[in-house]
């Protein structure tokens, strides 16, 4: 390696600040991603391809498996900026220019050898686990890479909370899919027999993670907020959103992360950035939406150049919502697990997306909500305008759009993006000057 | 006297306005935005201040005898006259930028007969200048590269083939030269050229219907008043480029937001369209911002879409929407991107349709796209104001009036001649605001 290259790493890791934290979840994916890898070159090591929202992470865990995330490859390589190239493959092969470019950067990234963001080769997949939340798209993705692998395939179908509510029968009809489909599948491709109590030993740390993570997004109530509930949260849920869930190190991982917020509630901190600890809080934000992973930091900085904090977001509650009481509970194992399934954002109908926004922006003293539109997510994008709204009416708050992509980088404009933040931090300041 | 400026950098113009205590509007400003917002912002500002004076002279002028009822043409005629006298100028520096750039190993040989050429050209378009600020003389644009390079390019032209020279030769000497002077902000020497404006119009005219020498008072008492720059806010695109510190730039959606509410008070939705960016706009009473939608990374359906029709077509921009309006009927035209409206056009009319009935489908195409942001603005609530420079184009408004009436029934339209303006208006209001809330 050339000097200049060397000095480029060195002042890139300078760059940014890491807590202890951050270290750990960076040395549970590697040990994920070597898991990965491993088991491309061992056939009798299994590997489970399955989804963020509505994992089942604590009953995979039952059968020795290794679970790999293909969204989070995707958001991994976009913060690598690698997507670009894999999108592109995508298209090549056959995908149009607006499937969803989570589907595309893993098609791509598929194409180009499965190398993963670690740099190394992701196994294939033994058993497709698709949890089926509200996202149409998933479905769609675990079918072409079906078309592919050509392997077993399963799909728990969660009922969407069309009505808002949870019923016995809802409850019932997907505990009997995982009797009678999901648990004979893992057993079936792992060779091991399911056993219940492992499951609810695996329950009973995530129920421990959850608690500290619960604890962790609530300081954001604070002023000035400790922590950023999009940016920074998007990493504290890492863990509890991928391969780790119901594990020690889940639970080790939050411990730490949550005696580091304590410790900066505690010196009455505010949240740190990739630069250093964030000025002055000036605006409170709620935000609706996954964010752009592409140009992460450059989004990133047009908040805390401006000294905006997001107190709360829906994204952070894609792959389970806990603020609401919901925990594991190992005394109901596989109901536990359906409600936890009917409880991920993507399974909200828009009443409930509404009042939940509405519940941040009261409890967590918002100055105004921001909605960042994906291009390319038409599950998410759907109803965004008329929920704004409605909070708009039921809290007399502003609200702003934006529109950027979760992983092409084609679709995020900076300068518009930053002209409309801009625009929308004057207008909260000319409200409370008008008020 | 104290002068609040608000400077509106937008992607094609840059537009300067001029308020003072009492937020009354003293004068407004444009230029070509140059990419060269520096430059840009100095210019406007200097013309916003020019024309303070001529606000000021008004003023003054209206207190001599027999001059009230004239002092719209007097004021007229001296306006055109300072105009000449400043196009004079810059038109002298860009001959003496050309004149060094007539050098290396391109010229060898030709040297002294491009020398020749240009001193032909320079002389030409000199003495049109009195041809085009003549009474009543129509000019397509009141930029100086506009008028200039028009008159450049006829002239070099028919020299370059008399003279068997390449007429490449000498527009490449002239583009390294106009960008040069355009980014040099005109001399200072204000008092100077009115006074040699009005020289001029003495000569031009021998009875102004008032007394020459009360007039020349006038003029001097003028130009003695101070203006003080006593706060600028900057606005538009190129506002992170301005020279100021962060609190005196306002984003271009709080200023049109307040520029339309200065204008018509009864505004509730706003529609802007500029060069590169389309704007649906909620205010409240107080011209507060409660909502704003605007188009994304694509700018189709802009007032460049426009310009680049005008282009292709190959007649200026203000010609468009009297064309258009011409139309016997209105056909489909989906497509806003700019980059297809060229090959739509030409399609269309190798199919036998007219220009006419073309331009208006293209005016409709970009209006509805405009609908759709309004749309996800919120809609439009009585009154409506369109701000920016595509309201001073007929067609567009034509095709809004019909698709407002569609969608929103019988709705009020406000639309302003100094709609170019609304942005810089806001700006200066806010600038007002700043010092004396």
């Amino acid at each position: 390696m050339s000097d200049s290259k060397k000095k480029a790493q060195v002042d890139l890791s300078k760059d940014v600040q890491k807590d202890q934290s951050q270290i750990l979840q960076k040395e549970m994916i590697r040990g994920n991603f070597d898991k990965l890898a491993r088991a491309d070159q061992n056939p009798d090591d299994k590997v489970v391809y399955t989804f963020v929202p509505g994992n089942l992470n604590e009953l995979v865990h039952c059968f020795d498996v290794v679970g790999n995330y293909p969204e989070v490859n995707a958001l991994q390589s976009a913060m690598q900026k690698k997507t670009g190239a894999y999108v592109m493959e995508a298209e090549r092969s056959g995908q149009d220019e607006d499937v969803c470019t989570y589907v595309k950067a893993d098609l791509g990234m598929m194409r180009r050898g499965n190398i993963g963001p670690s740099g190394q080769k992701v196994a294939e997949p033994d058993l497709l686990l698709l949890s089926y939340t509200g996202c149409f798209t998933f479905m769609k993705w675990f079918e072409l890479l079906r078309h592919e692998y050509k392997c077993e395939t399963t799909m728990l179908h969660v009922p969407y909370q069309g009505d808002g509510e949870i019923t016995k029968h809802m409850r019932d009809y997907v505990v009997k899919q995982l009797k009678e489909e999901t648990i004979p599948a893992l057993e079936r491709v792992s060779g091991v027999k399911f056993d219940i109590d492992r499951l609810r030993e695996n329950l009973r740390e995530s129920a421990k993670a959850e608690e500290d993570l619960v604890k962790v997004l609530e300081t954001a109530k604070l002023r000035p907020s400790p922590i950023d509930s999009y940016f920074g949260a998007i990493y504290y849920v890492g863990p509890m959103f991928s391969a780790f869930r119901g594990t020690p190190e889940a639970t080790a991982y939050y411990k730490t992360l949550w005696a580091e917020v304590e410790d900066r509630v505690k010196r009455g901190l505010g949240p740190v950035t990739p630069e250093g600890e964030m000025g002055e809080e000036r605006y409170r934000l709620v935000v609706e939406g996954p964010p752009n992973y592409t140009s992460m930091r450059d989004f990133w900085k047009m908040f805390y150049d401006e000294g905006a904090v997001v107190v709360a977001s829906t994204y952070t509650k894609v792959g389970g919502n806990y603020e609401f009481g919901f925990r594991h509970d190992p005394d109901n194992p596989l109901e536990t697990l359906a409600d936890y399934c009917f409880n991920c954002y993507t399974n909200y109908n828009l009443p409930q997306r509404t009042d939940m926004l509405e519940h941040y922006m009261d409890e967590y003293q918002a100055d105004g909500l921001l909605i960042n539109s994906i291009k390319s997510c038409n599950s998410f994008s759907a109803g965004q305008l008329l929920m704004m709204r409605e909070i708009e009416k039921r809290t007399g708050k502003p609200a702003a759009f934006v529109e950027t992509d979760l992983v092409d980088p084609r679709y995020f404009s900076a300068s518009n993006v930053k002209n409309r933040l801009e625009s929308y931090f004057q207008m909260i300041d000319q409200k409370r000057q008008a008020a | 006297m104290q002068c609040f400026i608000g400077i509106d950098l937008g992607s094609t113009t840059t537009k300067a306005v001029v308020m003072d205590e009492n937020c009354d509007v003293l004068g407004r400003g444009i230029t070509n935005s140059r990419s060269n917002y520096d430059t840009a912002a100095a210019v406007s500002k200097q013309e916003a201040m020019i024309d303070t004076r001529f606000t000021l002279l008004e003023r003054e002028i209206s207190k001599l005898g027999g001059a009230s009822e004239n002092v719209h043409a007097l004021l007229e005629d001296l306006e055109r006259n300072f105009r000449k006298t400043q196009f004079l100028e810059q038109l002298g520096d860009l001959e003496q930028t050309c004149d060094g750039h007539i050098t290396g190993a391109r010229f060898s040989g030709v040297e002294e007969t491009v020398r020749a050429l240009m001193l032909d050209i320079f002389d030409a378009i000199r003495e049109a200048a009195n041809e085009i600020y003549a009474p009543g003389a129509q000019r397509k644009s009141d930029f100086f590269r506009d008028i200039a390079g028009s008159r450049f390019m006829r002239e070099a032209e028919e020299r370059a083939q008399v003279a068997d020279i390449p007429y490449e030769l000498l527009m490449n000497v002239y583009d390294k030269a106009i960008i040069e002077v355009e980014n040099r902000p005109p001399e200072g020497d204000l008092r100077g050229k009115f006074l040699d404006g009005l020289e001029y119009l003495f000569t031009e005219k021998s009875d102004i219907g008032v007394d020459k020498d009360q007039l020349r008072t006038a003029v001097n008492t003028t130009l003695d008043i101070e203006l003080e720059e006593t706060y600028v806010v900057g606005t538009g695109y190129g506002r992170v480029r301005l020279p100021f510190p962060k609190e005196h730039i306002r984003s271009e959606i709080l200023c049109h937001g307040m520029g339309a509410h200065i204008m018509f008070e009864g505004t509730r939705t706003v529609l802007d369209i500029g060069g590169q960016d389309t704007k649906g706009i909620q205010i409240d009473a107080n011209g507060v911002v409660k909502n704003f939608q605007m188009n994304d990374r694509c700018a189709a359906g802009c007032g460049r879409y426009l310009g680049y029709i005008a282009d292709e077509m190959n007649i200026g921009l203000h010609e468009l929407g009297p064309i258009a309006m011409k139309a016997k009927k209105v056909p489909k035209i989906n497509s806003t991107c700019t980059v297809f409206a060229g090959a739509e056009l030409r399609d269309r009319l190798a199919l036998g349709e007219s220009r006419a009935d073309i331009l208006a489908g293209l005016h409709r195409s970009i209006i509805l796209r405009a609908m759709s942001i309004i749309a996800r603005s919120g809609g439009i609530e009585d009154q409506f104001t369109f701000t920016g420079g595509v309201a001073n184009n007929e067609s567009a408004v034509n095709e809004l009036r019909k698709l407002v009436k569609e969608n929103y029934g019988d709705v009020h339209i406000n639309i302003s001649p100094d709609s170019i303006y609304t942005g810089a208006l806001g700006g200066a209001s806010f600038a007002q605001r700043a010092v004396m809330a």
